[in-house]
């Protein structure tokens, strides 16, 4: 498990953030965007993939726990 | 110069790497790359450990956090916790200029070190620092707090500065930061700063008995990464005066530990390195839910641009506000690039910087009619490549945390008219006969930022360029030697 920051980018999409590593990546999928259920699988434009816990969307910018897919 | 080709320059590329072993080679050409607008996400490999062996032009974490975050915080005193060099040798090098009495509540310029010696290495500093702490109370009694600035044995030795810091800071009833910035940490400054900002975050921000200073305006904004290099923060703060904002905090540029206590307060964070200050106002953002802008006050083309992208966050006043600074200033700026495009017009630049500058200042070079024809970072990463790449020309080099032999063969064959890079790079250039301009701490000049900041950039850039001496470069009896040469041929 990771501590990573997923907050809206400039574009209007969404960005990750890992603070341990310095690395930000835009995010090109999220598996459930809807108020009540956001979360899931996330990929980012690297190539990787990360899964976090199925929640209520929070506000933006927020820090979360996200396990690493592959 | 010559004008590189794609090819020509991976060419280049390919010859460059040739000298190195194999397995430095491999590593290295993940460094060295041409631009590609067209290509948006694989840009060069960044943020890595320099190879063993080569000349890097990095620095370390006690540098990022002492040198670049903590220490233009004016009105504290930065204690460069271990032996007496690595403060001593960096002091007062970066020009952050602030208003204040040295010595008496401004400690900007100064060193203060516990200059620990063979026997605190054995059997430890703590004593030392707290007798230290004790001492800088009764001789500086107008600081307003301490941080603990940790070089390589500290970390080495495992002192424990927390525990001194909280002690003495109960006793002077001021703030004692202790910071874990050991030289060895990470891979360059880069981290430093991140360590820094993190001590901001627990430290200052958290603080109980913080001043209530200023009563909160619907106009606030702050200033970070700014870092006042031969004024550039007042250059800047200037213009957003004028567009009707309220500077209430300007960070590590003559900044004080209350401006920073006061930033959750404000309206807006006006990032400029975004490298060094992008942590702390994520930080902001998700805690108080203050919105960060990144900005770039080189050149009049992108400060347009960016008083226009800061005024998008406030109402119609101040975007009236922008207009009017930007009209106010548009015949000084025609001016300004009347008198100079002409002599710099065409002319080729590299630069090899830190934080922000290989992108930012492409814009004022070019609103200059120069060129940038090769870029790159001491310690970026990736998130900056990706921020540079539409900014630079295709068929640019860009080169991460660039060795010293890279960048001559690189200079040899591009040929640049003018170089921007640090001090250790300068007399290399000049040497070999390249006008160099040393864009850390603007070569004794500046400030550089906002609308007077380029009438002294354009006049700098062209008082190197164009400086008579380049023509003096061979001595008369080679000189001579080589007019007969070509008179035969
Ligand atoms: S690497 Fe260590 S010893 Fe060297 S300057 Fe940095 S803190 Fe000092």
């Amino acid at each position: 498990m990771a501590n990573i920051i997923i907050s809206k980018a400039e574009d209007g999409g969404l960005t990750f953030y890992m603070p341990k590593k310095d690395l930000e990546v835009k995010v090109i999928s999220l598996e459930f965007e809807a108020a009540d259920k956001w979360g899931g699988e996330l990929k980012l434009a690297s190539g990787q993939s990360y899964y976090i816990d199925p929640m209520a969307a929070p506000s933006l910018p927020k820090s979360l726990r996200a396990r690493r897919l592959d | 110069m010559a004008n590189l080709s794609k090819e020509e320059t991976q060419a280049l590329i390919q010859e460059v790497l040739e000298v190195y072993p194999e397995k430095a080679k491999e590593d290295r050409a993940k460094h060295l790359s041409i631009n590609d607008q067209a290509a948006d996400t694989k840009c060069v490999t960044s943020n890595r450990k320099s190879l063993p062996g080569v000349m890097t032009i990095r620095g370390c974490a006690y540098a990022g956090s002492k040198g670049v975050v903590w220490g233009p915080i004016k009105d504290m005193i930065h204690i460069s916790h271990g032996p007496v060099g690595c403060g001593q040798y960096s002091r007062a090098g970066r020009r952050n200029y602030y208003v204040g009495t040295t010595g008496v509540n401004s400690f900007g310029t100064m060193n203060f070190t516990s200059d620990f010696q063979e026997k605190d290495i054995v059997f430890g500093g703590d004593k030392k620092l707290s007798k230290l702490l004790s001492e800088v109370e009764t001789l500086f009694p107008l600081h307003r707090g301490v941080s603990v600035q940790s070089e390589c044995p500290i970390g080495l030795i495992g002192d424990d500065i927390e525990a001194v810091s909280k002690a003495s800071s109960q006793e002077m009833g001021k703030p004692v930061i202790p910071v874990r910035c050991e030289g060895f940490r990470g891979v360059s400054q880069s981290l430093g700063h991140h360590i820094a900002n993190d001590a901001i975050r627990d430290h200052v921000f958290e603080r109980e008995g913080a001043a209530e200073t200023v009563e909160p305006g619907p106009y606030d904004v702050a200033i970070l990464g700014d870092y006042n290099i031969g004024g550039d923060a007042w250059s800047s703060r200037i213009l957003l005066e004028e567009m009707g904002l309220r500077v209430v905090s300007q960070w590590s540029g003559d900044g004080t530990i209350a401006e920073m206590e006061h930033t959750p307060k404000v309206k807006l964070n006006l990032l400029h390195c975004y490298r060094s200050m992008n942590y702390i106002s994520r930080h902001m953002e998700e805690k108080y839910g203050i919105p960060w802008v990144e900005y770039n006050f080189f050149g009049p083309t992108k400060v347009a641009e960016s008083l226009r992208k800061i005024a998008s966050y406030f109402d119609d006043s101040i975007k009236e506000g922008a207009e009017r600074v930007i009209a106010k200033y548009q015949t000084m700026m025609d001016e300004v690039i009347a008198k100079y495009k002409p002599r710099l017009e065409g002319k080729k630049v590299m630069l090899y910087v830190g934080g922000l500058r290989p992108r930012h200042v492409i814009g004022a070079y070019e609103d200059l009619g120069m060129e940038v024809v090769g870029t790159g970072y001491e310690f970026g990463h990736n998130d900056d490549y990706e921020r540079t790449t539409k900014d630079m020309g295709n068929a640019t080099l860009i080169y991460d945390d660039v060795t010293g032999f890279e960048f001559e063969e690189f200079v040899k064959r591009v040929k640049p008219d003018l170089i921007g890079s640090g001090v250790k790079e300068k007399y290399i250039f000049q040497k070999m006969g390249v006008p160099f301009r040393q864009m850390h701490s603007w070569d004794y000049s500046g400030p550089y930022h906002g609308y007077d900041g380029f009438a002294i950039f354009a006049k700098d850039m062209d008082m190197t360029l164009n400086n008579p001496c380049w023509k003096n470069m061979t001595p008369p009896w080679k000189a001579s030697a080589e007019e007969e040469q070509q008179a035969v041929a």
